[in-house]
Order: C-alpha cells, then sequence, then structure tokens
C-alpha cells in the first residue's frame, strides 16, 4: 500500500494510544540520533548526511524527504541492549541475603525509522542473546515487545557497504512494517509493505491506497540506485579463512600504528555485545549487580592472572577485526558485520574495515617465517 | 524465610542462587577449600570439568572448578586461590557465610558415565587438581566396575603447596597410581624433586591406550603434552583445561573469548589438538 | 672479505674443530643479521636450524596468556642458540628473541644430521660441543633454581 507522510502523524499516535514509547530518527548536535517522535514534524525533513573515514556531516536542504540520509551513529542497539543496565539488588539483612531482580518496567518500543542494517544487526544480537544455550529473557522480552517500522535506504553513504553484506538496502522480513519512500512525478509519498498482525492493528486509521506497478517499480528504481551508489564493498568469499589464517599478517602491525585503540568502533558497531559484569555497593548498603557496555579495546577487557592476554593495540585491533569477520562464524553461524560503515565513519583516524579486508585478502600468506627475519649477509 | 527473590519473570541468567558455607578447610597459606550448601534445599546437576560463578555478595563474581563428583550427595566443594579482591573474600569466608552461585557452566572432561576401558591418566600442576578432584572421583569409584587403571600425577611448586593430600591418599588405598613431585625440596620433604613430565615415563600406563586430562598452567599443559606425544600418547586422546577471563558464563559478555571458542560454552576443557594451535598463538 | 668459514671458525663453538669438519659446518652456515625485537625461533615450529650468536643478546622466553613473554635466560656472542635440531621431534621448545641487533650464523642442522650419520666422527665432534654447551646451562639452571638469594625458612 501506498500512504503520504503526514499519515505518519497518525501512525505514531496509534502507537502511542496502544502504548508504545515511539522512537525514531531526529537531529540533534548535529547528527542523526534516536529520539522520541510525536508526529511526522519530529522527523529528519530535508536532511542528508555525507560521511567517510573519519567524517559525518549533516547537510540541510529544501526537500520535503525525510530518510534521505543513510544512517546516524548509533542503530537501536541501546534500546534492546543497555548501556548501563541493573541486574539485581541486594541486602544483608541479620546475616540473611535478601535479592530482588531489577525489572525492566519501560512500556513497550515501536521505532519508525530503522535502516535495513539495523534490523539484521539486530538478528545478530538475537543469536547472542536468545538463540544461545542461555537466554537473556530481559532482552528476549523487549525484542518481542517492540514493534519495528524499518524504512528501507535510497540514498546510501560513502561509508555503506550493506550490499556485500547481504543486509541491504532493502529489506524483506523481520519487521512489522517496511517503508520505502519515494518522491517523484507520483509526488513524495511511502510504499508501504505489512510484516505482521501487530502492523495492521497499528495502521487502523491510517488514510492509505493500494500500491500501483508504478509505485512497484519506483521502489525498484530506487534500490538499484541505492546499490549503484555504494562505492564501498567487502569480498566476503571465503573471508573468515582467509582471517584466520593470517594472524601473523604485517598489515595487522601497520594497521596498529594507526590505531589508537579507542574504541569508537565498538561504541557505533550495531552488532558489538561485550559487557562488564560488575558488582557495587552504594551508600545505602545495597548490592547492585549492573551489566555495562564493554569494549574489547580496553586494556582490561583481557585481564588474566596479573596481566592482559592483549597487551597491544595490535592484537587487539586483530582480536576485533577477527571476531567481526571470522570468528563470529565459528560462535553464532553468522557474520558479525552488517556493513553499516559506522566504524568507518566513526574512527578518529578513518581506518577502514573493508581495506583492511581487502589489503590482507590481496596478500593471504605473508606471514613471517623462521628466518624471514633475518638478512642475509655474505 | 533466608532469603527472597522476587520474580515477575523466568530468573534472569545473572541472578546466582543462594547457598551457605558449611564448612572450609584452608589447603595452603592461600588456597581456600569451601563446601557449600543452597538454602533453598536446590540440588545442582552438572559433570566433572565445568565450573560455577561465586559471588562475594558485594565485591564480586569469579569463575571456580566444582571439585565434588556429580555423584557425591554432600556439599558442592569449591577450592580457591587468594589472588584478588573476589577471590580474597571468598577465601576470608566462614561457616554460616552466604554465597551466590550460579552455574554450571562449561565443558566438562568427559568421564561421567563414560568409565572408558582405557587407562585414565589425570595429570595435575598445583591447583590444577582442583579442577579436577571430581573427576578422579568418579573414575576411582568406577574401577570397581571394570574400567581402566586410574594415574594421578601431581606436581606443585614446593611440598607445601601440595592441595588434597588426604583424597590422594584416599585414591591410592582406592587402587589408583598416585604419584606426587615437586619443583623445589624443602625440609622434611623425602618425595620426588623435579618437573610434574618426570612422573611420566615411569608412572606405567599405556601410552597407546589412554586418555589424558591436563590441567594446571599453560606452561605445563603444552609441556606435558608434548612429552606424552613423544611417548606416544595420541594427540587426539589429550584434554586441557584453558582459561580466560571470565564475567558472564552465559556467552553474552564476551570477555571469555579465545579465537573461535567461547570458554564458557566451548570450554574450559578443549580437546589438545584444537587448544595447542591456540595456545601457541600470542596475543590471541 | 671475510669468508663464511672464517667466520664459523671464529666462533667458540668451532674451537678444535678439523679442517675438514670446519668446512662441513661452515658449508651448512649462513651469515645472518636479527633487528631488535625479531623473533629467531617460535616454540613448537620445525627445529631444523641452530645459532651460533656473532654479536647481540638474544633472550630465551616462554610465553603465557596474560603474562606475555617470560625470559628463561638471555644469551650473548660466543654461544649457541638451539639443540632440538639433534633431539626428535626436532621442534624448538622455547621461543627466541634478538633484545638487540644480532648477528649469527645460522647452521642448517638437518643438513648437519644427515652428514653426520655419513661421519659418526663429525656427529661426536658436534654432539661433544652441544653437550658442553648445554652442561654448562644446566648446571647454572640448576643453581639458579635453589632460589639461593632468597629467604629460607629453617
Amino acid at each position: 500500500m501506498v500512504l503520504r507522510a503526514d499519515e505518519l502523524t497518525t501512525l505514531i499516535r496509534n502507537l502511542t494510544d496502544l502504548g508504545y514509547e515511539v522512537k525514531g530518527p531526529v537531529v540533534r548536535s548535529g547528527a542523526i540520533v534516536p529520539g522520541a517522535l510525536s508526529g511526522v514534524e519530529d522527523l529528519p525533513k530535508g536532511v542528508h548526511d555525507e560521511q567517510g573515514p573519519g567524517h559525518y556531516r549533516l547537510a540541510h536542504g529544501d526537500d520535503e524527504t525525510l530518510f534521505d540520509w543513510a544512517v546516524g551513529p548509533s542503530g537501536w542497539k541501546s534500546e534492546f541492549f543497555p548501556a548501563h543496565d541493573e541486574q539485581w539488588r541486594a541486602r544483608s539483612v541479620d546475616g540473611y541475603v535478601e535479592l530482588v531482580e531489577t525489572l525492566d518496567e519501560r512500556p513497550p518500543l515501536a521505532v519508525l525509522g530503522a535502516r535495513p542494517c539495523e534490523v539484521a544487526a539486530l538478528a545478530v544480537l538475537d543469536r547472542v542473546f536468545i538463540e544461545g544455550q542461555h537466554c537473556d529473557t530481559r532482552y528476549a522480552q523487549r525484542r518481542e515487545n517492540a514493534f519495528v517500522a524499518v524504512v528501507e535506504c535510497s540514498s546510501p553513504a560513502a561509508t555503506c557497504f550493506c550490499d556485500s553484506m547481504g543486509t541491504g538496502p532493502n529489506i524483506e522480513s523481520g519487521f512489522d512494517l517496511a517503508l520505502t519512500e519515494l518522491d517523484d512525478e507520483g509526488g513524495h509519498r511511502f510504499l508501504a509493505r505489512v510484516g505482521s498482525p501487530r502492523a495492521l492493528t497499528a495502521l487502523e486509521g491510517v488514510v492509505c491506497s493500494s500500491a500501483s506497478g508504478y509505485d512497484l517499480s519506483a521502489r525498484d528504481a530506487v534500490l538499484d540506485g541505492a546499490r549503484d551508489q555504494m562505492v564501498r564493498h567487502l569480498d566476503t568469499d571465503g573471508l573468515a579463512g582467509v582471517l584466520a589464517r593470517n594472524l601473523e599478517h604485517p598489515r595487522w602491525a601497520e594497521v596498529a600504528e594507526r590505531c589508537l585503540s579507542c574504541g569508537n568502533c565498538t561504541l557505533v558497531c550495531p552488532t558489538c555485545f561485550c559487557s562488564d559484569v560488575r558488582d557495587a555497593t552504594d551508600l545505602d548498603g545495597d548490592v547492585i549487580r549492573e551489566r555495562t557496555w564493554a569494549s574489547c579495546f580496553s586494556i582490561d577487557h583481557s585481564y588474566l592472572h596479573g596481566g592482559a592476554v592483549r597487551p597491544t593495540t595490535q592484537s587487539r585491533y586483530r582480536q576485533w577485526m577477527t571476531h567481526k569477520l571470522s570468528t563470529w562464524w565459528d560462535q553464532f553461524d553468522t557474520t558479525g558485520c552488517v556493513g553499516c560503515g559506522r566504524c568507518i565513519a566513526w574512527c578518529p583516524v578513518g581506518i577502514d574495515i573493508t581495506e583492511e579486508a581487502s589489503a590482507i585478502e590481496r596478500s593471504d600468506g605473508a606471514t613471517t617465517v623462521s628466518l624471514s627475519s633475518a638478512r642475509s649477509r655474505s | 524465610m533466608a532469603s527472597a527473590i522476587e520474580l515477575d519473570a523466568p530468573r534472569s541468567g545473572l541472578t546466582p542462587v543462594l547457598y551457605r558455607v558449611v564448612a572450609r578447610r584452608n589447603e595452603t597459606a592461600d588456597v581456600v577449600t569451601l563446601w557449600l550448601e543452597s538454602l533453598d534445599g536446590s540440588r545442582l546437576s552438572f559433570q566433572s570439568g565445568q565450573f560455577n560463578m561465586l559471588s562475594a555478595i558485594g565485591v564480586g563474581e569469579v569463575a571456580v572448578s566444582i571439585s565434588t563428583s556429580p555423584s557425591d550427595p554432600g556439599p558442592l566443594l569449591h577450592t580457591v586461590r587468594d589472588v584478588g579482591a573476589v577471590t580474597h573474600a571468598l577465601c576470608s569466608s566462614g561457616v554460616g557465610d552466604v554465597i551466590g552461585v550460579r552455574g554450571p557452566f562449561g565443558t566438562d572432561w568427559g568421564v561421567t558415565g563414560n568409565a572408558a576401558a582405557i587407562d585414565t591418566v589425570i595429570v595435575a600442576g598445583g591447583i590444577g587438581l582442583a579442577p579436577l578432584r571430581g573427576a578422579v572421583e568418579e573414575l576411582v569409584a568406577a574401577r570397581s566396575d571394570g574400567a581402566g587403571q586410574v594415574f594421578v600425577l601431581v606436581g606443585a611448586r614446593e611440598p607445601d603447596q601440595l592441595v588434597f593430600l588426604d583424597d590422594m591418599a584416599k585414591w591410592k588405598k582406592a587402587g589408583a597410581v598416585v604419584l606426587s613431585t615437586v619443583d623445589r625440596s624443602a625440609p622434611g620433604w623425602s618425595g620426588r624433586v623435579g618437573l610434574v613430565t618426570t612422573l611420566l615415563s615411569s608412572a606405567g600406563f599405556d601410552a597407546h591406550h589412554c586418555r589424558v586430562l591436563i590441567c594446571g598452567p599453560e606452561i605445563m599443559m603444552r609441556f606435558t603434552a608434548r612429552a606424552l606425544i613423544e611417548l606416544g600418547v595420541d594427540p587426539a586422546s589429550i584434554w586441557v583445561s584453558l582459561e580466560r577471563n571470565m564475567q558472564c558464563g552465559l556467552g553474552w559478555c564476551g570477555h571469555c573469548q579465545l579465537g573461535p571458542l567461547l570458554l564458557c560454552r566451548d570450554g574450559p576443557v578443549v580437546g589438545y589438538v584444537e587448544a595447542n594451535v591456540l595456545m601457541n598463538e600470542r596475543e590471541r | 672479505m671475510i669468508t663464511i668459514d672464517e667466520l664459523v671458525g671464529a666462533h667458540p663453538f668451532a674451537a678444535g674443530l678439523s679442517d675438514e669438519h670446519l668446512a662441513l659446518v661452515a658449508g651448512c652456515a649462513q651469515n645472518v643479521a636479527f633487528d631488535a625485537g625479531a623473533m629467531l625461533c617460535a616454540e613448537g615450529e620445525s627445529a631444523d636450524t641452530f645459532f651460533l650468536l656473532r654479536r647481540g643478546h638474544v633472550s630465551i622466553e616462554v610465553h603465557q596468556a596474560g603474562r606475555g613473554p617470560i625470559v628463561i635466560e638471555t644469551v650473548g656472542s660466543g654461544n649457541a642458540v638451539g639443540w632440538s635440531w639433534l633431539v626428535a621431534p626436532y621442534r624448538w621448545t622455547f621461543d627466541a628473541r634478538a633484545l638487540e641487533p644480532v648477528g649469527a650464523l645460522a647452521i642448517d642442522g638437518a643438513c648437519l644430521r644427515a652428514k653426520s650419520f655419513e661421519d659418526p666422527a663429525l656427529g661426536f665432534a658436534l654432539l661433544s660441543r652441544v653437550t658442553q654447551e648445554l652442561l654448562g646451562r644446566l648446571q647454572s639452571t640448576r643453581i639458579r633454581l635453589l632460589d639461593l638469594y632468597g629467604e629460607h625458612r629453617g
């Protein structure tokens, strides 16, 4: 079906009436970030983004488009996997211990404006938190109760490579509602595809018409255009194996010269899931167990027996990249990377994961052998 | 009542079951064994080689192997070395103190209900005997059912660093071959002095028909495995216990990664062939 | 221009070797250099080479996760690094790393092993020299194990 932009306000109000907390992309501090939505006016109208290695800028045009940009610095990970998540509280009373689990009392979330790569990232996190040996029931419940309205991409950034990862610019499943923004002779409108019974309920009262063949072709044109615009690519064929057998490749030392080990990439990555589990006591004597986001770039992330297993930037960068593109397959039977390009844009020194991967792929086998570090002279 | 857990949803993986310390014993100057019983009467179902996450309430949590035999009806046995804030709190706990337990987690030694007709050789370095104790108990008990011979070979730095001396004497009496050695002697010690690998060639096991379980510092495990292979042991019959930073035990926090493995799920017990590759990858 | 024969002959390891045996060893030798920090060998790798150090110090180490490389001993010019080339399964037991720029003679041990089977006298000559080096290291290791400088309970 097809609906006009204004009808998005009706959709947002419906979702709010159904009890959801509605969030979507909004402009704040020069970036597109998750924020509360009360109507279509909150969405980034006429906003476009320009991204490159270590570069992110918004430009404001006077067009009517709402989603003519790629991705902001953070996806929707923090809504389902909070950066600080209290697990339980306990207190000692007369030698006994009272322990109370902390409940998730947030209203269910409705996201309007997730990207296909972000939905793919949530599916990756589901592998970790739901489909493993132990299910994170708080995460599972939040995911189950969340309404996801995804908007396909028309304007990928220079950092995007979802096409290579098979995660975009289109999406065919894993959503309640999928929208594609069209802006041509047929007017500014959204092609909508329903993915669940919940979506039908949310669309009650929303004025829409049936999609014509013209609308469907327009969607294809938008998606094809998006694919053509993508300048970055990652050759995933056999990549996991290449990285696994090149742990001593000289490229790791080279990238370590540039890497600051700041962890920005792990902060903006929609699939990074490492956390610290810590117990602390507050002034009232309550013990609080909290789960907080952690990064494999921290020196203490691999702390063992008095030292870090990965004390060098080189070994930590290698850990991050080989996990994302190689060992994630061994651990979760899926890739860890969805091609959103955030790690490229938000790296202060502009390290490009696609460039690093292809550098190693091109010189597969360049390792140091016993005597290759020896220089012969006679 | 003793403890209250208010739940609207199933118990979260990060919420411990509360246990009480019912007995404790100082093994060495910095190693303590704790006997734990649950407050709610529940019993843990586990296999030898697995571990629990023990919480010193208010301080933190650490991974500690379960040292009891799975068929032991008594309290859970955990042996802890005092090396940091949490282990210090656990080692300082007294009878009656409440400790949190989450588990069991990880892979096991493969001996529970799997008494093989071949010899089983246990090689332990220092406190490495603690993760193996349950397996030895099971194997010694199974001995009478026509299973293979059990060999327990233990190495420690000095005589006062040997643990579970009573158990070692008990196993010897039950028919197991029990040998120990120290790296450095001390006054009063009349036993063997030398690396634990020196116990291998004369222990008397059939190198070509045995399985070996090794636990101790990584270097000790690598060298022991190498020595075993030189004696003719099939590398595929050797298992080791690997360690990494462990925080959740559930496969959620990412800390315990060792290459393709999540040690809380794919370890700590790992086959030597796979483990050797990983142990030799520097800073992995 | 110094020849490889002269370089080998100048090394203490070769002291007393007959001209014929010296030529055989030199025939298996290569003059090499390592930058500071470079690895000469790694634990578990195939050990078909051994090194006669001419210049600079090398650290014999073993690695353990979380503790980094642990230095067992450092050796310098005049010493030999590696004897696993003589003993099956011919695999390096430890890591060896150049602590500073190192000049050494890399000797093809596999080649010498083969030649020793044909010429037992050569084999014995090599074995005596390796044994001498080994004895020195074993004795010092044993004394170090005694921890003479530490406190001792009575």
